[in-house]
C-alpha cells in the first residue's frame, strides 16, 4: 500500500477569463494521511478542490481521485468521496435525520444499511438528542458537525474538507478539530483547505503551502518550518521607526524578517553571533507561511 | 491503484435520480400545505371568477356550458403555475441562495440526472394540482367521465415541458429581476391565448395559427378532448407536440444549467 496516491494532481491549470486561479498545481495526498492545503484566500485553494469533484473542469493537466480519471470518471470517484464544502448547504427546513437520509440516498447507502449509517452520522455529529430538530433551530457549530456527518454518512475513502472551521468560535473549532481528528485515527484520507495556520499544524500530516494558484513549499509542517525558517525567531518590538531600522539591520546582517504588525520577527537566529535584542521563540509555520505568500494582502 | 480498471458509472442512473427524487419528497413534507394551498387556491378563483363572472354574460363557449369550459381550460393553467413558476423561482433559489446543486454536485450525481429529477419531480406535482379545477368544475355541474383519469397524465405530459422551461430560465437568468421579462412577455401572453377562457376561434386567422403552437393550448385542447370524450388522432399530434416540447427544453435546460453549475 506504500505510496499509493488517494489524489493526484500534476499540472493542473484553471483559467476563469483572465485570471488563473490554479497554475500548474503538483499535488500528492498519500492513502491515509490528512493534507492541508494552506494559502491566503484567493490562492487557488478552493478551485482545487472543485476541481477534485469536477464542478470545475481543469483547462490543462492530469487529475486523478481515487485511481480514477477526472473529469471523465468523476462520478465514480465521488461515490467514494464526502465533501465537506465551506459554505453551508444544508437543508434548512429539514430536521438533522432527514438531512442524513436524503444523503444516504444521494451518496448510494444500500437499503438495509440505511438506517445504520444515519445512526452512525446522527452519533458522529454529537446530535443524538436534536436529530428531530429543524437544521435552522441548530448553532452554528451543530451546523459544520452535521455538515462534517452529512459527508460521511457512506464512509467514504476520501474525504474533502473546505475551510471547515471558518468564521467560527475556537471552542467549536475545537469540537471541530476533534472530529477531524478522530476521523484521521480511523484511517480515513483527508484533503483539508484552510488558511488558518494552526489548523494545519494541528491537523495535517503534511501541508503543501499555495500561493497564486501553485505549490509553493510542501512538506511535514515540522520540516517546512526548519527549512524555511530555522528553530528559532527573535521577536523586536518597538515604535514603527524603530521596527524598521531593526529590519534593515537584520537584512545587512543575512537575516531574514517579517513584520507582525506589533513586531519585527528577526529569522533564522539559531546561532549566535547577532546584536539584536528581544524575546526569543521557536520558529512556526506562520513564519514559513508568511515569507512564502508575501506580507502584502493583495 | 492506477492500474485498476473499474467502472465508470453511466448516465441517467436510477439510484441518482432517485436521490434527488428523495430530497424533493422530503422537502415536499415540510412545505406541502403552502404549495397545496397556492396550486389549488389560483385555479379556483379563476375558474369561480370567469366561470360565474363571465359565464352570466356567456351561457357557452366553443360548443360547452361556460362553467365546463373553464374548468377543463383552467386544468392548463393550474399545471403552468405549479410547473414553470416553482421551476423558475425553486431552481434559481437552490442554486443560487442555497446553494443545495453545489451539495447534490458533489455527490455522484451529474447535471444531467439532477435537471432531469427536479423536471420529474415538479411534473409530477403539476399533473397531481392540474386536477384540481376540474375536480372544482365537477362540483359545478361538470359530468365525470373516464377521460378524466387521463387528465392528471396529460398534466404531468405538460408539467414536464414547462418544468424543463422553468429551470432553463433559471438557468440562464442573472438575477431574480430576469423573471420579470419571462412572466411578461412570455407566460402571460400564452397563458392568455390558450384558448382557457375563451375559444381561440374567435381571434383574428394570424393568431390562431401562432396559437397552434402554444404548449398551454395543446394542453388545454388535449383535457377538453378527453373529458369531453372527443379524443381522435389529432389529440395524438397533440400529445407528440408536449412531449417535442419537453424533450427540447430538457436538453436546453440541462445544457443552461450545465454552464451555471460546472466552471
Amino acid at each position: 500500500m506504500t505510496g499509493e496516491l488517494a489524489i493526484r494532481l500534476r499540472g493542473a491549470v484553471k483559467r476563469y477569463g483572465p485570471i488563473t486561479a490554479v497554475d500548474g498545481l503538483d499535488l500528492d495526498v498519500p492513502v491515509g494521511t490528512c493534507v492541508g492545503l494552506l494559502g491566503p484566500n484567493g490562492a487557488g485553494k478552493s478551485t482545487t478542490m472543485r476541481l477534485l469533484t469536477a464542478q470545475a473542469i481543469a483547462d490543462e493537466g492530469e487529475i486523478e481521485v481515487l485511481g480514477y480519471r477526472l473529469p471523465g470518471d468523476s462520478k465514480a470517484a465521488r461515490a467514494e468521496c464526502g465533501v465537506v464544502p465551506q459554505l453551508d448547504n444544508l437543508d434548512v427546513t429539514l430536521t438533522v435525520e432527514q438531512n442524513l437520509l436524503v444523503f444516504s440516498h444521494l451518496y448510494r447507502v444500500p437499503r438495509a444499511e440505511r438506517k445504520e449509517a444515519i445512526e452512525g452520522a446522527v452519533q458522529m455529529a454529537n446530535l443524538a438528542a436534536r436529530r428531530h430538530d429543524k437544521v435552522d433551530k441548530l448553532s452554528g457549530g451543530m451546523r459544520r458537525r452535521l455538515l462534517i456527518a452529512r459527508a460521511l454518512v457512506h464512509r467514504p475513502r476520501l474525504v474533502l474538507l473546505d475551510e471547515p472551521t471558518v468564521g467560527l468560535d475556537p471552542q467549536v473549532r475545537q469540537e471541530l478539530w476533534a472530529l477531524i481528528d478522530a476521523l484521521r485515527v480511523q484511517g480515513t484520507t483527508i484533503l483539508m483547505s484552510t488558511h488558518y495556520i494552526e489548523e494545519a499544524q494541528r491537523l495535517a500530516d503534511t501541508v503543501l503551502i499555495m500561493s497564486h494558484g501553485k505549490g509553493v513549499a510542501g512538506g511535514p509542517p515540522a520540516e517546512l518550518v526548519f527549512e524555511h525558517a530555522g528553530r528559532e525567531a527573535l521577536e523586536v518590538y518597538g515604535p514603527p521607526a524603530r521596527l524598521a531600522e531593526v529590519q534593515a539591520e537584520a537584512a545587512e546582517a543575512g537575516l531574514r524578517t517579517r513584520r507582525t504588525g506589533t513586531s519585527i520577527s528577526i529569522l533564522g537566529v539559531d546561532a549566535n553571533g547577532h546584536p539584536f535584542e528581544g524575546e526569543r521563540r521557536p520558529a512556526n509555520l506562520e513564519d514559513v507561511f508568511v515569507l512564502l505568500t508575501g506580507e502584502e494582502i493583495e | 491503484m492506477s492500474t485498476v480498471e473499474r467502472g465508470h458509472l453511466g448516465r441517467l442512473e436510477r439510484p441518482a435520480l432517485t436521490g434527488v427524487l428523495v430530497r424533493e419528497i422530503v422537502n415536499f413534507s415540510s412545505y406541502w400545505k403552502a404549495s397545496t394551498f397556492s396550486s389549488t387556491v389560483e385555479p379556483t378563483i379563476y375558474l369561480l371568477a370567469f366561470g360565474f363572472g363571465f359565464g352570466s354574460l356567456v351561457s357557452r363557449a366553443g360548443g360547452f356550458p361556460y362553467v365546463e369550459f373553464v374548468g377543463t381550460g383552467t386544468v392548463a393553467t393550474a399545471v403552468l403555475f405549479s410547473s414553470a413558476f416553482p421551476a423558475m423561482f425553486g431552481t434559481f433559489v437552490k442554486y443560487k441562495f442555497q446553494r443545495t446543486y453545489d451539495a447534490i454536485l458533489a455527490a455522484p450525481v451529474d447535471t444531467e440526472e439532477l435537471v432531469t429529477g427536479e423536471a420529474l419531480w415538479i411534473a409530477m406535482r403539476a399533473g397531481v394540482y392540474g386536477c384540481v379545477p376540474m375536480i372544482v368544475a365537477v362540483f359545478f355541474g361538470l359530468d365525470l367521465s373516464w377521460g378524466m383519469l387521463l387528465v392528471p397524465l396529460i398534466g404531468w405530459l405538460a408539467g414536464l415541458g414547462w418544468a424543463c422551461f422553468g429551470i432553463m430560465i433559471a438557468g440562464y437568468a442573472s438575477s431574480f429581476e430576469n423573471f420579470n421579462y419571462v412572466v411578461s412577455a412570455v407566460l402571460t401572453p400564452l397563458f392568455l391565448v390558450a384558448g382557457t377562457f375563451f375559444p381561440l376561434s374567435t381571434l383574428p386567422r394570424w393568431a390562431q395559427i401562432l396559437g397552434e403552437l402554444n404548449p398551454l393550448h395543446q394542453c388545454v385542447q388535449l383535457v377538453r378532448d378527453a373529458v369531453f370524450l372527443n379524443l381522435s388522432w389529432v389529440d395524438l399530434l397533440r400529445a407528440g407536440y408536449l412531449a417535442l416540447f419537453a424533450i427540447v427544453l430538457w436538453r436546453i435546460a440541462i445544457h443552461a444549467m450545465e454552464r451555471k453549475l460546472i466552471d
